[in-house]
């Protein structure tokens, strides 16, 4: 069953230059408990197209809808997890957990309990009581995703959630999510420019073009491999890593700049 | 942190020695600078004869009364105009005049709608910060992480519990600065309302002493006034310490 149906979705920008087609035509869906992974170069409108399934930008015209039922403004069914983390600083991590809980009127008891248990998942338990400003950035991100599941959304979109991170830091951040997810079997619409990461996480890859942002490609990613860095050796990951970046390649212009 | 301390009590320490070296060096007429000695002894008159402590208390009470209600009318005004377009609109230009507005000139005002009573006092200093303090916040308030209240909003935040749980909460470390500067402030209105239509107060004291010339008294006054706004600044930054502990300000130890 699909979770998520965008279908002919438009986004233009007025501009005082004049109008800006940001998103144009944008039809796709995400199944149950897929993780769907859109990458495209950079101003291609990715950005601008999570924040409409968020409900945190108004579209132009076309439908988003959860579960069939058509979306207005943002909302807790759709959990976000965005690249500068946003944790509430003058919260601990265990309350920015329990945050979206206690908005849904949880009662305190059962909110701690499911706050900790998502809080070992990310394997946190040992920083439960200190503030977001005594962490690293991946461990702020990982209380981000631990918050964002916690409210048990029914799909989690994730905004370049690593692009922040050192290489060493990003890749094991990687390997936690796909974990993670395999384990909550979470429906996610995951967005980045990093094509390894694309395929290391992604059920399904699909390609943007550069502006006006379509869909460009949707192709299905079956790895023989486990999804670690080993992965990144792997024949048919580098079988599929060439063929997204011919197709990222064409968005291209000579200057190695998207157009 | 230490080396910071020596330099500031250097700077009063050097003041001090100006003020000894003009008065006992008899580069100054008494009448016009009086030397600390005359001062010291004031102080201590006023002190054993209590007057001192009651104009201190009078005139720190309206300061007080005068600046918490504008703070308390201007922390939800300054929010909503930071986050809704249309009250921003309405408010805005109303703001903008009001606080250009002269304190001084709206005394016979404030004297002829509410009395030369406490209530005046009020006023004033209401006058003086209100406008000022809405516009702070909702400067403070525009420049919170957008980023925040994106993520409150996809965790489920209701409209009242944005403000409440986090606008508010990302606002207060800016807030709280903004209250300790219009404090500040609130001290200059307080002697604009007790020169004119008082009769007790530090700025009372002050006037009426240079009837007389009792420099001696100006110079109490004076003294007293910086010493509370001293007191005052550092009672805001130990609560500001204590109420929003996870702030973190460049300079900071």
């Amino acid at each position: 069953m699909d979770k998520l149906t965008v279908s002919e979705l438009n986004k233009v920008f007025s501009a005082r230059q004049g109008d800006v087609t940001a998103l144009k035509d944008v039809s796709f869906s995400v199944r149950e408990s897929e993780f769907a992974v859109i990458v495209g170069p950079s101003g291609c409108g990715k950005s601008t197209l999570i924040n409409i399934v968020g409900g945190l930008e108004d579209k132009t015209s076309g439908s988003v809808m959860i579960s069939g039922h058509e979306i207005s403004g943002p909302g807790a069914d759709r959990g976000m997890v965005f690249q500068s983390y946003s944790l509430f600083p003058w919260l601990t991590v265990q309350k920015n957990v329990e945050f979206g809980l206690k908005m849904k009127g949880v009662p305190a008891k059962e909110r701690s309990e499911t706050a900790l248990s998502y809080i070992d998942m990310v394997g946190l338990n040992a920083f439960k009581d200190a503030l977001p400003d005594q962490l690293s950035g991946g461990m702020k991100q990982r209380v981000a995703i631990a918050r964002t599941l916690a409210n048990d959304p029914e799909i989690l979109l994730m905004d370049e959630p690593f692009g922040a991170l050192d290489a060493q830091t990003r890749m094991l951040m990687q390997e936690s999510l796909a974990d993670i997810t395999g384990r909550t079997g979470s429906t996610v619409l995951f967005i980045t420019h990093d094509i390894d990461e694309a395929i290391l996480l992604g059920d399904r890859v699909l390609v943007m073009s550069r502006r006006p942002g379509t869909i460009k490609a949707d192709i299905d990613i079956k790895l023989d491999c486990k999804r670690n860095h080993e992965a990144l050796t792997d024949e048919g990951f580098i079988r599929i890593k060439k063929q997204i970046m011919t197709l990222l390649w064409e968005e291209m212009d000579v200057k190695g700049e998207s157009k | 942190m230490k080396k910071t301390r020596i330099l500031s009590s250097t700077s009063f320490l050097l003041i001090i020695v100006i003020w000894c070296v003009i008065t006992y060096g008899g580069l100054v007429a008494e009448i016009f600078v009086p030397s600390p000695t005359a001062v010291i002894r004031k102080i201590c008159e006023s002190s054993a004869d209590g007057s001192l402590w009651a104009n201190c208390w009078i005139s720190t009470k309206r300061v007080m009364i005068g600046w918490a209600l504008a703070a308390v009318i201007a922390l939800p005004c300054g929010m909503v105009m930071a986050r809704s377009q249309a009250f921003n609109a309405l408010m805005r230009p109303i703001m903008e005049f009001a606080r250009y507005l002269p304190v001084v000139a709206l005394v016979p005002l404030t004297i002829l709608y509410v009395g030369i009573d406490e209530s005046q006092k009020y006023l004033i200093i209401f006058l003086g910060t209100f406008f000022q303090l809405v516009l702070m916040i909702q400067d403070t308030v525009s420049g919170i992480d957008v980023n925040q209240i994106n993520a409150a909003l996809t965790l489920g935040a209701s409209r009242t519990q944005l403000y409440k749980d986090v606008i508010f909460m990302a606002a207060l470390p800016g807030v709280l600065d903004d209250f300790r500067m219009t404090i500040g402030w609130a001290w200059t209105y307080l002697v604009v309302a007790e020169m004119v239509a008082a009769s007790s107060g530090l700025g009372y004291i002050i006037l009426k002493s240079q009837r007389f010339m009792g420099t001696d008294v100006i110079f109490m006054g004076l003294i007293f006034i910086g010493l509370i706004g001293l007191l005052t600044d550092f009672v805001m930054r130990v609560l500001t310490r204590i109420i929003v502990p996870w702030y973190k300000r460049l300079g900071d130890a």
